[in-house]
């Protein structure tokens, strides 16, 4: 899927300029984002690393253990299929908690993480190229937002003069809780489905 | 109050963290070090998916090419009740993070952030997130080609998210 996607990005890019007469417009376009992606990229390198510098100290005092099991009843419900050993377990309990808490730089390397450890461990070995029904739930839920305080826009607000920049905080708290209400929703509809051996994986 | 909050907690976490991991004997900057290394090879690891993704986001901006998407979408858009300078910030958000905000100061600039727009926009961008970017970002890493039902689980949780964020902006 997203290898059409991203050929149809490219091709239609190019070919949309080429017919609006923008071409070159177009490839500096294309230039400039490259070289800005890694310039993107080395400010990840540098706080991503930090953040996964910090969470392993956590992770080795035993901190990330502690967390893992409270945030349990909620990863239960989520997932019922995986185990309370499983080595995924742990990354998934963090990212989840370091989403809500708006720290996205320290979400991803353990979403990664979380997901690296699913892939190793999964229990059909024959497909691998296809995501189990646990990644799509994780994937999903992230991408429904779980960041209870909008902290960045309620600066960028307060930057443009707003006269009430915390005014945001409520209907941001109500939407994205709508979206990953709707994602669990989902989510369960489509665990459910595969479980009665009715859903035929697509493509 | 709640600002207050948001801005103390990265420093309270690494303190935290940091404080218990002394107090547990542990030898905090080897740890620290160890986890690092690892962070480093991640990073470098969805660098090539990073690359691949923002130069066809770039691309595709540059054409002009959304910018006429927004055009033809204004008439559907309408049906569901959003606001025609919304809707480039909505197809962006799919893609790219910085873009959006981009685009939603765009917004502050030209509507005022208590404007309707302003707070759409807002709200919009608190409760999304971009899908197609963790999506290659994710399974990128790992080598999953068949998402199976991720995209339209993704799109439609954006869709709920929209939809209340217009709603509660009104």
């Amino acid at each position: 899927m997203l290898n059409y996607l991203w050929g149809l990005m490219i091709l239609t890019g190019i070919f949309w300029g080429a017919a609006n007469g923008n071409l070159d417009a177009v490839t500096k376009g294309l230039i400039d984002s490259s070289k800005e992606s890694v310039e993107l990229g080395l400010v990840m390198l540098g706080i991503m690393s930090f953040w996964c510098g910090i969470l392993e100290v956590g992770n080795r005092a035993g901190l990330v253990d502690w967390l893992t099991k409270k945030a349990g009843p909620m990863m239960d419900f989520l997932y019922p299929g995986l185990p309370k050993d499983h080595p995924a377990r742990q990354p998934m309990a963090v990212n989840m908690i370091a989403n809500i808490l708006g720290l996205g730089m320290a979400a991803t390397p353990a979403g990664l993480a979380a997901l690296k450890a699913l892939q190793q461990n999964r229990d059909e070995e024959k497909d691998r190229q296809t995501a189990t029904n646990t990644m799509c739930t994780f994937l999903i839920i992230n991408i429904s937002s779980l960041q209870l305080v909008p902290i960045n826009m309620i600066a960028y607000r307060s930057q443009f003069g707003s006269s009430n920049p915390m005014a945001i905080v409520g209907p941001a708290l109500i939407a994205t809780f709508c979206s990953t209400l709707a994602a669990v929703i989902f989510c369960k509809i489509m665990d459910m489905k595969s479980r009665r051996g009715k859903a035929v994986p697509k493509k | 109050m709640m600002e207050w909050i948001s801005r103390m907690l990265t420093p309270f976490i690494i303190s935290y963290i940091v404080g218990f991991g002394i107090l547990s004997d542990r030898p905090v900057f080897d740890d620290f070090l160890a986890g690092a290394r690892e962070g480093m090879k991640t990073v470098a690891g969805i660098l090539p998916t990073l690359i691949g993704l923002l130069a066809a986001v770039g691309t595709l901006r540059a054409s002009g090419f959304l910018d006429t998407l927004s055009i033809w979408l204004e008439t559907p858009a309408s049906w569901i009740h959003l606001p025609s300078p919304l809707i480039p910030l909505v197809l962006v958000r799919l893609v790219s993070n910085s873009a959006a905000t981009g685009l939603a100061l765009d917004i502050f600039g030209r509507y005022g952030p208590d404007s309707f727009l302003g707070i759409a926009a807002s709200v919009i961008m608190s409760s999304t997130e971009t899908v197609f970017y963790c999506i290659s970002i994710y399974f990128g890493s790992i080598h999953i080609t068949k998402t199976r039902y991720v995209l339209p689980g993704a799109l439609l949780a954006t869709a709920v998210g929209i939809g209340a964020s217009i709603l509660l902006a009104g």
